[in-house]
């Protein structure tokens, strides 16, 4: 079962990812009949450790962690250690001192989290909330939520759900979790990128991979945008910003090409008018605010499940209140 | 100083038993097992003798950074790798780039005593890659300094990599290209495969260095000047080095223990310790350059070592810096991949790893050829009467178990750490005298 930390999706097994879900899937249930606050998590201590600004993702993990009725620490280190701020190791040492029972750690370095979790620095758990180009886990969990919700009345896994994952793959960590994740629980991934964007050595991967989105867009469930950042031009990865929106944006003819019932996904923040059009971002089929709610409970699912719960008790104390 | 001294029964090159008798600095007789006497005798029953090994490629630090490693500590650890002479690299602060920073440090290595400390001279001013440093000045000077390069750095102007070339041959130089294409590796952290893909890391690929060798060979075959090319890395520069070998262009090359046996599999415990320029390579590569040390395309086995104090390794991997040490274990692994049958080198060693070493071998590639390479005439002479009496004494009947606070280097960045490496160096000796003695320093 679910380990001590949660650093990446690929140490998730199905069983695992189901778990999660289901959890989530409870949790969404007592929060949905106004219990705003189960008191499972009173008296632990949760730190944010966000080296990276993403006020959204930390937000989520606040909430999920106060509703579980945690006691919320909001570490925010000004700068990575690349500028010779307080070391990871230092910031990690406090931490320590602190009795922090779960460190969830935002970092602009590949790996970070690893380091956090195996460097022998602290002993609470580690929950990787974003880390360089490497992984985002619970967006991924978000995501399978999400999709579930949609695709699979909100049970089981997605055995056969066909899912495209569009953009910037290769500086991607909502991409990298989430190829790892869906394949987990059965999806057929196809990533579709520019080849630049793509990485070395995709063809590994445990998904299909294509340069041409309006192939892919007919045979899929959903598509999940990936944010562009305007500095990727600056390394020669595609022209300019009208070229790429041209070859890779979804908007409304493209939008038409997918099923009917098929859902967008995007991460977030999205860049409307480069790889989202507005009408698109707007419309019903677009999911990201549901996103956003089900990135909560995911996260007090991880949090519940990491830290000790068990949905037995979930069930019961669900059931009092 | 007049003391003799013998070294009983050690096995020169790995060979039947022998008695060497040392006058002086010299070896004054070689003389069958029990036959000769001397003030001094030092027990070298079962031991293989060489002659005292020699790094092209040391990193002492010295001066600017002598809380990662100072000429002192980097000498200490280097007799205890069996070595008699180390070829401190430019990259100091300030840069080993004029005829005093070069003295500085071989007078300093003077001073301690251990081995000889050859000074690398910087082929541009500040490493910055722009104008040549006085090249000249660093080759008559008290240090004579015949290897330049801006290794950390590659010489990436083709026309800059050129006039170094031309230039050193006035005084029998040799450029030592640390290949490494700058704008292919912006920002690189790890070899750039399969692995770097998955883990997120920015990829560092084989051609960034092929493309630099290829461009190098090419020149100094143009120039006819001595091209040496340092910690060769992968499978694609073994073949660009071995067609410029068959053309007869005037290129050596060096690789490093770790690259020898190593793999960047390592790298995803994102463990710092593993980090290094060049990066940790596929097993193909490694392959690739076990075969290229022993079919002769790679000269020489240097270690790069390269200490780092340890808040530049206990952090995360993007901020670490790039280095491993390697002199206290190099030749263990050496001991362990340079041998006859090539496919009985193995990563987890033991001693009987080393039944089928190639101890010529080694000399050659540890002592003969960088002595030659770096011009240095009392290094790397055979075990005879009338040579230099540099000697590594190495026991093959133990085991070492390598640990970062037990090497003499001031640092603790071994990538080696818990691993059990066979033999041990019991005794060496520099120019005469001992150094090293029963495993510690004399
Ligand atoms: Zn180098």
């Amino acid at each position: 079962m679910i380990g001590r930390h949660l650093l990446s999706a690929q140490d998730l097994t199905s069983a695992d990812a189901v778990r999660i879900l289901d959890t989530a899937g409870e949790l969404a249930t007592v929060t949905d009949r106004s219990v705003k606050k189960l008191p499972t998590l009173r008296g632990r201590t949760v730190v944010t450790l966000f080296f990276e600004d993403s006020t959204r993702t930390r937000i989520s993990f606040e909430l999920a962690a106060k509703r579980l009725s945690a006691d919320v620490i909001n570490f925010a280190a000004k700068g990575s250690s690349l500028s010779k701020g307080e070391s990871l190791k230092d910031t990690a040492l406090t931490l320590e001192a602190m009795g922090a029972d779960a460190v969830i750690i935002r970092h602009g370095a590949s790996g970070a989290p690893y380091r956090l979790a195996n460097a022998g620095w602290i002993q609470g758990s580690v929950i990787n909330a974003g880390d360089g180009t490497h992984e985002h886990p619970t967006q991924a969990l978000l995501d399978a939520f999400t999709l579930r919700n949609h695709l699979r009345a909100g049970s089981g896994d997605l055995a056969g759900a066909r899912v495209a994952i569009v953009g910037d793959i290769l500086h991607s960590r909502v991409a990298r979790s989430n190829v790892a994740l869906l394949r987990t629980l059965g999806a057929q991934v196809t990533v579709v990128a520019p080849p630049t964007l793509l990485p070395y050595g995709v063809h590994t991967w445990p998904c299909d991979v294509s340069y041409d989105i309006d192939d892919v867009l007919p045979h899929v469930d959903a598509v999940m945008m990936l944010r562009v950042q305007a500095e990727r031009m600056a390394g020669s990865y595609f022209p300019n910003e009208l070229e790429y929106s041209r070859r890779y944006g979804l908007d409304s003819r493209r939008m038409a090409l997918m099923p009917d019932e098929a859902i967008v996904l995007h991460p977030g923040p999205m860049n409307r008018g480069v790889e989202i059009s507005a009408e698109v971002a707007d419309s019903p089929r677009a999911v990201v605010v549901e996103q956003v709610t089900n990135g909560v409970h995911v996260r007090m699912a991880v949090l519940y499940l990491l830290l000790g719960g068990r949905p037995e008790e979930l069930m019961v104390e669900g059931a009092d209140r | 100083m007049s003391d003799s001294i013998l070294v009983r029964a050690g096995r020169p090159y790995g060979q039947e038993p022998v008695d060497i008798v040392i006058e002086g600095d010299r070896i004054a007789a070689i003389a069958e097992v029990g036959t000769a006497t001397a003030d001094r005798v030092l027990d070298a029953q079962g031991c293989v003798v060489l002659p005292g090994l020699v790094d092209l490629h040391t990193h002492l630090r010295e001066p600017g950074r002598e809380h990662a490693e100072t000429i002192e500590s980097g000498s200490q650890a280097a007799a205890l790798g069996g070595f008699t002479c180390v070829h401190a690299m430019a990259n100091t602060s300030p840069v080993a780039d004029t005829a005093g920073v070069v003295e500085q440090v071989w007078r300093r290595g003077i001073e301690c005593g251990l081995v000889d400390v050859r000074p690398v001279g910087a082929v541009t001013v500040g490493l910055e890659g722009r104008q040549l440093a006085e090249l000249g000045a660093m080759a008559s000077s008290a240090a004579a300094v015949r290897v330049f390069s801006d290794d950390g750095l590659c010489v990436h102007d083709p026309l800059l990599m050129r006039r170094a070339l031309e230039y050193v041959k006035a005084f029998d130089g040799v450029v030592a290209q640390h290949a490494q294409d700058p704008r292919l590796t912006e920002g690189a952290q790890m070899n750039e495969s399969e692995l770097s893909g998955r883990l997120g890391l920015a990829g560092w690929p084989a051609v960034a260095e092929e493309s630099i060798i290829a461009r190098d060979v090419l020149l100094a075959a143009h120039t006819g000047s001595r091209l040496h090319v340092c910690h060769v890395s992968t499978a694609g520069s073994v073949e660009v080095i071995r067609w410029a070998k068959s053309r007869g262009m005037p290129v050596t090359a060096e690789a490093t223990p770790h690259h020898l046996l190593l793999t960047e599999e390592l790298v995803s415990t994102f463990d710092p310790v593993y980090k290094v320029n060049p990066p940790l390579r596929r097993r193909a590569d490694v392959e690739a350059l076990r075969a290229a040390v022993l079919d002769g395309t790679i000269d020489i086995i240097a270690t790069d070592h390269a200490p780092h104090p340890r808040e530049d390794k206990d952090c995360e991997w993007a901020a670490a810096a790039m280095g491993m040490l390697g002199l206290e274990t190099a030749l263990g692994i050496a001991a362990q991949v340079v041998t006859r049958d090539e496919n009985s080198g193995s990563a987890d060693g033991g001693a009987d790893a080393t039944d089928s070493t190639d101890w010529q071998a080694i000399a050659q590639l540890m002592s003969v050829a960088p002595a030659r390479i770096g011009q240095v005439a009392d290094q790397g002479q055979p075990i005879e009467p009338g040579s230099i009496a540099n000697l590594a004494i190495w026991d093959p009947s133990v085991e070492t178990t390598v640990s970062g606070e037990r090497l003499a280097s001031r640092s603790g960045n071994t990538p080696y750490a818990g691993f059990t490496l066979p033999g041990a160096v019991r005794h060496v000796l520099f120019r005469g005298r001992p150094s090293v003695v029963d495993g510690g320093l004399a």
